[in-house]
């Protein structure tokens, strides 16, 4: 079977680059089948995988068993939202029986005895799980060239890096292997390579995704998201992920009645003619490439009839630095769970306790892993502790001050995703906090756990070029409406990889 | 500066660290990690030029507190399965290097 899989009803292929919505529609109505769907999505994958490596784990077993049941449900009758969907899922996300590595040796043979909540709904909706998406070790990148399993090569380009840390799902949705997948943002690992790879991808509030069963990297920052083909798909995806879950203690009890009803009506229309979206200067001077494309989404969204005025977040250079000694001193802290006792890769013939934990570990991380550690370690360490990351979380403070202040007179902000397009293999690895800039215009909405979207604007050079909408905590409603409307006015989010193959 | 402490890049003492940090460090790679972290801390102490008298530092990003649950037992211990995926292990115990002699 070829990756045109089915007809579509209007005798148009369907493919793995139909919407989640067409492709409901096609299997509710018995146009394809999901084992079918699922045939080809695989298919597509094993033919696309060695030029990308966006999959560390590909399980066609499991998937066409899935996708068989998938059938019956159809069938019979019972389907939910997602039902006989293929999606993939990054690998920090433990599904039972599945090996979920992290991307990590640390973990290369682990097997997670239980299933992250976030995808246990989207497999209670009907989803399949086709496999797990590459990433930066322990999410810790914005290139996913820290994986242990090899860098992930971006579609529109296949020297350059798709961004990170969930450059996988974003290279996988971009590809048209799967028509969504999953990823977490915790200073920018779903929106950055969202934008690099020339798709939809939305961090939602903290809180709003249980991370239960997600690998913890920052715990404070941390969220699960996904990347779609359009926002009315990454709605719908949000709509199953999201709700209260009383094994993530930080989950939220917040009920939203309009997310709620986006399976059954879509994210609405949105009253644009009360809307205002702000734009903050300090965002905009982060830009090197694609600011025409930044502006030409302003005037899209302007000519929809929302006002756009400047507004002034004066503590958001600080973000950068305050966040490096957050989530280092977090990861530090999560990441002394890797001892070599438990799970995880141990060193052979330990002479001692301490020297099993000590060379476990170092033989088990990568280099960027052992920098964000030190620099929790330091951070967090005697004499060090009032200076490094009690001052960071008081700036933390400031910059959600200066978030909150905004929103006091405005609905949304609109910001550059990425300072740049996808930049080549290689490029920055050899220098850290060259690579700590990527994520300038997205840690500052971690720090403060909003909602954001990044959403494709056109191509700089025949690269993508992302958009970033920011909305207050909980109104996602806002946010995906704005970006639904953005995307009813203009395509970009319909431009296809230049791929080898592709239909 | 706000915080008083002394602070300067040059000051790491990257063996102290790794020792913290339960990570063996030598040669090469140490020079590196050593280099690496003072251009980090460096890029750090850009927020000593942020003044925060008076400013409480916020922990959880919507500046929630710990939300608490009666005190029951809610998971069943299935220690088999979880012990299947530890490097070594026998009779329910995690087995390491003899530590008392």
């Amino acid at each position: 079977m070829g990756s045109t899989s089915c007809q579509g009803w209007s005798n148009r292929p369907m493919t793995l680059f139909s919407s989640l919505r067409q492709l409901a529609d096609a299997l509710g109505r018995g146009d394809c089948t999901s084992l079918e769907l699922t045939a080809a999505a695989l298919d597509r994958a094993r033919r696309l995988d060695e030029a990308l490596n966006c999959f560390i784990t590909l399980d066609e077993e499991r998937a066409m068993a899935a996708a068989k049941a998938a059938d019956r449900r159809l069938q019979g009758g019972s389907a939910g939202p997602l039902t006989g969907i293929p999606l993939a899922h990054k690998d920090l996300f433990c599904i039972e029986g599945w090996l979920t590595t992290c991307a990590s040796k640390m973990l290369a043979t682990f097997t997670a005895p239980y299933t992250a909540t976030a995808i246990a709904r989207l497999q209670s909706a009907g989803s399949v799980t086709l496999g797990k998406l590459n990433m930066d070790e322990f999410a810790m990148g914005s290139s996913t060239e820290t994986s242990h399993f090899g860098p992930t090569a971006n579609p529109w380009a296949l020297q350059r890096t798709p961004g990170g840390s969930s450059g996988g799902s974003a290279a996988c949705v971009a590809a048209g292997i799967t028509a969504a997948a999953t990823g977490t943002d915790t200073g920018g690992s779903i929106r950055q390579p969202a934008s690099f790879c020339g798709v939809t991808g939305l961090k939602p509030t903290y809180g709003r995704v249980s991370r239960y069963g997600m690998i913890a990297f920052a715990s404070s920052l941390d969220q699960g998201g996904v990347f779609a083909r359009d926002v009315e798909d990454a709605a719908l995806l949000l709509s199953v992920m999201a709700g209260f879950d009383p094994r993530d203690s930080t989950s939220s009890t917040h009920r939203d009645p309009w997310l709620e009803s986006v399976p059954e009506s879509g994210v609405g229309r949105l009253a644009s003619g009360s809307l205002t979206i702000g734009l903050a200067d300090e965002f905009f001077s982060e830009i090197n490439e694609g600011e025409q494309r930044i502006d030409e989404a302003r005037r899209a969204l302007e000519a929809l009839g929302i006002r756009c005025r400047g507004v002034s977040l004066p503590h958001i250079r600080a973000a950068m630095p305050a966040y490096y000694v957050i989530a280092g001193a977090e990861a530090s802290t999560n990441l002394s769970r890797y001892d070599g006792v438990r799970f995880g890769h141990r060193c052979e013939q330990p002479a001692s306790l301490t020297d099993l934990y000590e060379r476990s570990r170092s033989e088990g991380f990568g280099a960027e892993v052992k920098r964000r550690i030190l620099t929790g370690t330091y951070a967090l360490s005697a004499g060090y502790f009032d200076a490094y990351y009690l001052k960071a979380q008081k700036i933390r403070r400031l910059v959600a001050g200066d978030f909150a202040a905004a929103f006091g007179e405005v609905d949304l902000l609109l910001a550059p995703t990425t300072p740049g397009t996808a930049f080549r293999r290689g490029q920055l690895t050899d220098n850290p906090t060259a690579m700590y800039q990527q994520d300038v215009c997205t840690i500052p909405v971690n720090l403060a756990g909003l909602p954001s979207i990044s959403l494709p604007c056109g191509p700089h050079e025949g690269l993508p070029v992302g958009v970033q909408l920011i909305a207050r905590h909980f109104d996602e409603r806002r946010l995906l409406q704005a970006g639904a409307a953005f995307q009813q006015a203009t395509n970009w989010h319909e431009a296809r990889p230049p791929l080898e193959g592709a239909p | 500066m706000a915080c008083g402490a002394d602070m300067d890049a040059d000051d790491i003492d990257i063996d102290h660290l790794a020792r913290l940090a339960a990570l063996r460090l030598a040669g090469d790679e140490r020079l590196a990690v050593e280099r690496d972290l003072r251009r980090i801390i460096a890029l750090v102490d850009e927020m000593q030029a942020v003044d925060t008298q008076g400013v409480d530092p916020l922990a959880h990003p919507l500046d929630a507190t710990q939300r608490l649950r009666a005190d029951e037992a809610t998971e069943r211990v299935d220690r088999e399965r979880y012990q299947a995926g530890a490097p070594e292990a026998r009779d329910g115990l995690y087995l390491v290097p003899r530590v008392v002699e």
